[in-house]
C-alpha cells in the first residue's frame, strides 16, 4: 500500500525535482527548436519584403509584404523545376529498383563476400565529389551527355544507391528469418516471399529511403552546377542564377528558396509518420 | 497421413563442432503424437528443421511415408508447421494468414474461404477476428492462428516448435490440452518440440529424449518414468527431477543416508564386473516415504516448499551431508530444523554408472 501511495503522490522535493527536470529539457528543446528554425523564419519573411527593406540592419519587423519576388520567381523559375523533378523522381526510382534486390542480396540470402560488397557500397561515398567531377567532366563530354538530364539521373541514382542499399538492408534484417520459412513453407517462392511477405513489412521504411534520396537529389548542386547550364539546371541553379552580378538580391533570393524548399516539406510532412517507424525500425521491435 | 523415419540423420554446423544432430534414429508411426525433448542445444529444433527441409542434413536421411524426402523442397514435403513466435504474416489479415498456403497451392476462393473458417470453429477462433490483423489479436488467439495455418492445409505431418512457450502458465496448461485432443481427432502425425518435460509428459504418445545432439531414450511418457535407460533421463524427466546421489558401494548395497540400500544382485555383479568402487544412486523425490522414527534413510529437513496438494522437503542427509528433496503430503509437512527418516521400497531404486552414466539393470 506504502509504495502506491508514494506513486501516487510523491514528496514535495521529489515532484519538483522531476517538475524542474521537464521544464528544464523543454527549455532546451525549445531554444534548440528555435535557433535551427531561427534562419528558415527569417528567409521566409524576407522573402515577402521588398527588395530596398530586405537588406537593412537592423533588421525591419514592420513592412508592407509584397508578393513581388514570388511573382519574378515563378516566372522564370519553369524549365529548372521540370529538370529537378525529372532528376529527383527518375533518379529515386531507379535507386529503390537497384538497391532493393542488392539489400536482399545482402540481408535475406547473403551472398558470397557480401561484407566486401557492403564495404565496397559506402566507400563509393569516402571520396569527395570533387575529386571525381574531372574525370566526370570528360566522360560526359565524351559520352555527349554533357548537360543532359540523363546525366543528372544517372548520377543522382549513383549517388544514392550506396545509402539506400544500406538502409534497406538494415530494414530487411528487421524480417523475422521465421516469417521467410513459413512463407517458403506456404509455398510461397522467392518472388512471391519478396512481394507478399518482405515488402509490406519494409514499406515504411522504403518510404524513409525515398524520402532522403528525393531530399538528397532535388538539393544537389555541385553536379548540376558543373555538368549542366541550360538543358538539365535545376532549382539549386535557379537559386544561384538569381544572384545578379549587382544590385540587391535577398529578397529574390529569399523567395526562389523559399519556393526551392516548399517540395520538400509538403512530401517530409507526407511521410512524416513512415519515416519516423521507418527510422526507428530498428530501435523498438 | 504419414509415417516419419529419421535414419542416421546427421547435421554439423561447424567443422570442429561436434555435430547438432548425430545419426539420429526414429521411428513415428502414423497418426502419432511424437515429443523430442531435451535442454537447449540438445539438437531438438534442429531435427524438426530437418523433417522440414529447412535444415540440410550432413548425412543420413528423413523419410515421410516411405518417400525419401531428404533432398525435397520444403513446399513438396506436404508438412505444415507452427513456429515458436508464430511467424505470422502482419499484413494480412487472419483468414488470408490461415488461407495463405492453399493460395499458394492454387486452391479456388471459396474453398479456400471454407476451409478456413472450417479450422476456425475447430480451434473456437471467433468469426470477427476473421478480418483483424495479427496486431490485434492476443498472444493466445495469435497461437490459434498459427495452429489453424498449418490445420487448413491438412498436410501429411504437422511440426510444432515450442508452439506453448510465448504463453502465459495458465494459458499454456489449456492450450496443452486442446492441442493434444485435437491432434488425437485429426489423427494427423505430428512432432513437437519442446523443453518442458511436463508438456513432453503430457501430450506425447512418446517421447523422444535428446542431448548433445543424441537420442538419449525414445518411449510412451510412462516407460521414461519408470525405465530411465540412463541417468540423463532420469535426471530429465519428473518434477522436482530424481534425486541423484554418488555413494559408496559396499557388500550388498550401497551406503546411503546412515543406512544400506539393498540392491538386486544383478545390478551389483554389473557393477563389480565394471570395477565399480561407487555407483550413482536415483531415487525419485514422491518415493521417499516420510516414516516417523523407523525409516532407515535418516536426515534433517532444511527447506519446506509448500506446494498446497503436497510440500517438498529439502532434506539434509544425516552422513554425507548432501541434500535431497522429498515430496510428503502437504497438510502438515515437518518443520524446517527437525530430524526426519525416510521409508525407500527397493524397487524405487534406480542405480546408474558415475562415470558413463548409463542404467545398472537388476
Amino acid at each position: 500500500m506504502t509504495a502506491v501511495h508514494a506513486r501516487t503522490r510523491p514528496p514535495r522535493a521529489q515532484r519538483f525535482r522531476e517538475m524542474s527536470g521537464h521544464i528544464g529539457w523543454g527549455i532546451v528543446a525549445w531554444v534548440a527548436g528555435i535557433a535551427f528554425f531561427l534562419p528558415v523564419l527569417w528567409m521566409v519573411i524576407t522573402a515577402f519584403k521588398p527588395e530596398s527593406a530586405a537588406e537593412t540592419w537592423p533588421p525591419k519587423f514592420t513592412f508592407s509584404p509584397t508578393l513581388a519576388e514570388f511573382r519574378l520567381v515563378f516566372a522564370g523559375w519553369g524549365p529548372f523545376v521540370t529538370h529537378s523533378v525529372i532528376a529527383t523522381v527518375v533518379s529515386t526510382a531507379l535507386v529503390l529498383v537497384l538497391a532493393v534486390p542488392a539489400a536482399y542480396a545482402l540481408a535475406i540470402h547473403p551472398v558470397k563476400r557480401w561484407r566486401d560488397g557492403l564495404f565496397f557500397f559506402i566507400s563509393t561515398k569516402m571520396l569527395p565529389i570533387v575529386a571525381a567531377i574531372g574525370p566526370l567532366y570528360v566522360i560526359a563530354l565524351k559520352t555527349h551527355l554533357l548537360d543532359s538530364i540523363w546525366l543528372l539521373i544517372i548520377l543522382y541514382t549513383a549517388m544514392n544507391l550506396p545509402l539506400a542499399i544500406w538502409l534497406i538492408r538494415s530494414f530487411m534484417l528487421e524480417v523475422p528469418g521465421e516469417m521467410l520459412e513459413a512463407a517458403e513453407l506456404d509455398g510461397a517462392g522467392r518472388l512471391r516471399q519478396m512481394g507478399e511477405v518482405i515488402m509490406p513489412v519494409i514499406s515504411p521504411g522504403l518510404v524513409s529511403t525515398a524520402l532522403i534520396c528525393v531530399i538528397f537529389a532535388w538539393n544537389e548542386l555541385f553536379l548540376a552546377l558543373n555538368l549542366t547550364t541550360v538543358n538539365a539546371a535545376t532549382l539549386p541553379m535557379f537559386l544561384i542564377s538569381s544572384v545578379p552580378q549587382e544590385g540587391l538580391y535577398i529578397a529574390h533570393l529569399s523567395a526562389a528558396a523559399t519556393v526551392a524548399s516548399v517540395p520538400v516539406i509538403i512530401v517530409g510532412w507526407i511521410a512524416q509518420r513512415s519515416l519516423v517507424r521507418g527510422l526507428s525500425m530498428g530501435a523498438i521491435k | 497421413m504419414a509415417d516419419v523415419k529419421y535414419v542416421q540423420a546427421t547435421r554439423v554446423y561447424a567443422k570442429d563442432a561436434p555435430p547438432a544432430v548425430d545419426a539420429l534414429d526414429l521411428d513415428i508411426k502414423d497418426g502419432e503424437f511424437m515429443v523430442l525433448v531435451g535442454p537447449s542445444g540438445s539438437g531438438k529444433t534442429t531435427a524438426l528443421r530437418m523433417l522440414a527441409g529447412l535444415e540440410p542434413l550432413d548425412g543420413g536421411r528423413v523419410e515421410i511415408g516411405d518417400k525419401d524426402v531428404t533432398w525435397v523442397h520444403p513446399k513438396d514435403r506436404d508438412i505444415a508447421m507452427v513456429f515458436q513466435n508464430y511467424a505470422l504474416y502482419p499484413n494480412k489479415t487472419v483468414a488470408e494468414n490461415m488461407g495463405f498456403a492453399l493460395k499458394m497451392r492454387h486452391v479456388p476462393k471459396d474453398e479456400r474461404a471454407r476451409r478456413v473458417q472450417e479450422a476456425a470453429r475447430l480451434l473456437d477462433l471467433d468469426e470477427q477476428l476473421l478480418s483483424r490483423k495479427p496486431k490485434a489479436l492476443s498472444g493466445g488467439q495469435r497461437q490459434r492462428v498459427a495452429m489453424g495455418r498449418a490445420i487448413v492445409r491438412e498436410p501429411q505431418v504437422f511440426l510444432m516448435d515450442e508452439p506453448l512457450s510465448n504463453l502465459d502458465a495458465k494459458l499454456r496448461v489449456q492450450t496443452r490440452s486442446q492441442i493434444a485432443e485435437l491432434q488425437r481427432r485429426l489423427g494427423i502425425t505430428t512432432v513437437y518440440v519442446t523443453h518442458d518435460q511436463v508438456e513432453a509428459m503430457t501430450m506425447g504418445n512418446r517421447v523422444a529424449v535428446l542431448a548433445g545432439g543424441k537420442l538419449q531414450q525414445c518411449d510412451t511418457p510412462r516407460q521414461l518414468y519408470d525405465n530411465p535407460v540412463n541417468q540423463f533421463v532420469a535426471g530429465f524427466i519428473g518434477s522436482p527431477a530424481m534425486n541423484l546421489q554418488t555413494v559408496p558401494l559396499t557388500e550388498d548395497g550401497a551406503r546411503l543416508g546412515g543406512t544400506i540400500i539393498p540392491l538386486p544382485t544383478a545390478v551389483r555383479t554389473a557393477a563389480s564386473q565394471a570395477g565399480l568402487r561407487e555407483l550413482v544412486l536415483g531415487i525419485r523425490p514422491e518415493h521417499l516415504h516420510l516414516a516417523d522414527a523407523t525409516g532407515e534413510i535418516k536426515g534433517e529437513v532444511m527447506l519446506v516448499e509448500e506446494l498446497g496438494a503436497d510440500a517438498l522437503l529439502h532434506v539434509r542427509l544425516a552422513d554425507s551431508g548432501n541434500q535431497v528433496v522429498a515430496r510428503t503430503e502437504g497438510r502438515k509437512p515437518p518443520a524446517p530444523g527437525q530430524p526426519v527418516t525416510f521409508h525407500v521400497a527397493p524397487d524405487d531404486v534406480f542405480a546408474f554408472h558415475p562415470v558413463t552414466g548409463a542404467r545398472l539393470v537388476g
